[in-house]
């Protein structure tokens, strides 16, 4: 892989995130009847993050979380060059009637999306979905699908690939973009 | 242990043929699927484009329902078959039998056979990926993998765990599938039976033979009985199930002589009142209905497993 390129890190890394559970908070509030689902694996960590800040800014709030895992949802596990290995799905509610906020990393083709709204299917019909992504490339959607809370749109070539880096991880908050996978 | 992303082969055709990072791989994906089990809509679409045939030329209740209903939740099409009602009553081969089904494009099979070998022969003739659902006194993948599953839930490692396989060793594929299952993962294991049910030279695959079952049942952590499979042997091999019954069957009494609570299984169909009891069967040291449900996400595993691997 070639060497990627920071694009964000730091204090704005931290800045894009308190934005987005203010975000969250703003159209909330109290979250009733609200969850919140974070695709595995990368979007449970941020997921748990927004947590984190919504619950820290409003101490009596306890956010309903389901860890969602899509791979045995995914359209294209037979046609993959590489195996992809499943990761749990923790979703202890049923989500009939709820409003969902559906949290992934970085929003690139769309697929993902795709694939988890099949699965959220499987645990009730949802009054309302919204996405949540921390990084948006805007011009490589192939459906159509967008984020309603977006933390930082990239414009990108299609052999770029995006990294989200987590401090609980690698001890460094940050995105890297990379020329080439 | 080094850790694998799949399967090195196409087919399931014994666990002779898999490593311990294999068969973990297994065991970490039917943990998923048995999450998926248990939700309230019990399907996900992984293998909505695959269409699956379950041949059956021995009769089977557990495996069949088992795999069927694996199949069903991974979304894939099936289609049965059953020797008793088909054209193999008119003389037609496996071969013949198996292509004329592959034509109408299938793309797996799932097959129990009674004559050992029958899956191999399959794979080397046909383009598909196989699953052996038991070939005669051969192997039976599926269930040595749930069995193993069902003792993980029990305990943390298999290393170093005494497993005893009582009853009818040399008329059984459960048996040696257990057997090289197990000593894979780690485990001591022994059996137990009339030496009569006890094939020449298993010690070679490196178990032990013990022919008393009560000492037998007090070096062992979990105890896997078997049935005397009356349908494959040609000849007398016991005097009578009676007597079988009072030298190997396990009842209560037995267990509660022994001053620590072992683990029971069975794989099916379980005779009862020969080689255990009722009230050993139903009680809470027996983890045969757990084994069952096991089998449905083992299976799954298996299936979607393979499924993504490309002929």
């Amino acid at each position: 892989m070639s060497k990627g390129r920071t694009i964000l890190a730091s204090t704005r890394f931290e800045l894009t995130i308190q934005r987005l559970a203010q975000e969250l908070l703003e159209n909330y509030g109290d979250f009733n009847n609200t969850c919140i689902v974070g695709i595995q694996e990368k979007g449970v960590v941020l997921a748990k993050r927004i947590i984190e800040l919504i619950e820290k800014e409003n101490i009596k709030l306890k956010v309903p979380f389901g860890k969602l895992d899509i791979t045995f949802y995914r359209d294209d596990f037979r046609t993959r060059k590489e195996p992809i290995k499943a990761a749990s799905t923790e979703m202890d509610f049923l989500i009939e009637g709820k409003k969902i906020i559906l949290i992934d990393d970085v929003l690139y083709t769309g697929r993902t999306i795709q694939s988890a709204l099949a699965a959220l299917q499987d645990f009730g019909r949802p009054d309302k979905v919204e996405l949540l992504c921390l990084v948006d490339r805007r011009f490589n959607r192939h459906l159509p699908i967008q984020a309603d809370y977006i933390g930082l749109t990239i414009d990108a070539l299609d052999e770029a690939y995006v990294k989200v880096e987590w401090r609980n991880q690698t001890n460094k908050d940050r995105i890297l973009l990379f020329a080439a996978k | 242990m080094t850790e694998t992303k799949e399967l090195s082969s196409k087919h399931i055709l014994g666990i002779k043929d898999l490593t311990a990072a294999e068969i973990q791989l297994i065991f970490n994906t039917a943990k998923n699927f048995k999450e998926v089990i248990n939700r309230p809509i019990k399907k996900v679409p992984s293998l909505r484009d695959v269409t699956i045939a379950n041949l059956f030329f021995e009769d089977s209740t557990r495996t069949r329902i088992s795999f069927e209903l694996a199949e069903k939740r991974l979304s894939a099409d099936v289609v049965n078959f059953s020797a008793s009602s088909s054209s193999v009553k008119k003389g037609e081969t496996l071969l013949d039998t198996v292509n004329n089904i592959l034509s109408m494009k299938v793309d797996m099979i799932v097959m129990r056979h009674p004559a050992p070998g029958a899956c191999s022969f399959l794979s080397q003739n046909i383009n598909a990926n196989i699953i052996n659902a038991g070939d005669g006194t051969h192997e039976h993948p599926t269930q040595a993998l749930l069995d193993a599953f069902s003792m993980l839930e029990v305990f943390p490692d298999l290393k170093n765990k005494n497993v005893l396989i009582a009853g009818d060793i040399k008329h059984s594929r459960v048996a040696l599938s257990n057997i090289f299952c197990l000593k894979k993962l780690g485990a001591n294991v022994k059996v137990c039976g009339p030496p009569t049910l006890i094939p020449k030279f298993i010690q070679k695959l490196g178990v032990e033979v013990e022919y008393d079952i009560k000492k037998a049942l007090e070096w062992c952590d979990v105890a896997n009985v078997l049935r005397i499979q009356l349908e494959r042997q040609e000849i007398k091999y016991i005097p009578s199930l009676r007597e079988y019954s009072q030298y190997f069957g396990i009842n209560k009494k037995l267990l509660n002589s022994l001053g620590k609570k072992i683990t029971i299984m069975h794989p099916g169909p379980i005779n009862r009142g020969v080689e255990i009891s009722s009230d050993v069967a139903d009680s809470d040291q027996s983890i045969i209905l757990q084994q069952v449900e096991n089998g449905v996400a083992i299976r799954m595993a298996v299936l979607y497993l393979l499924a993504g691997k490309r002929l």
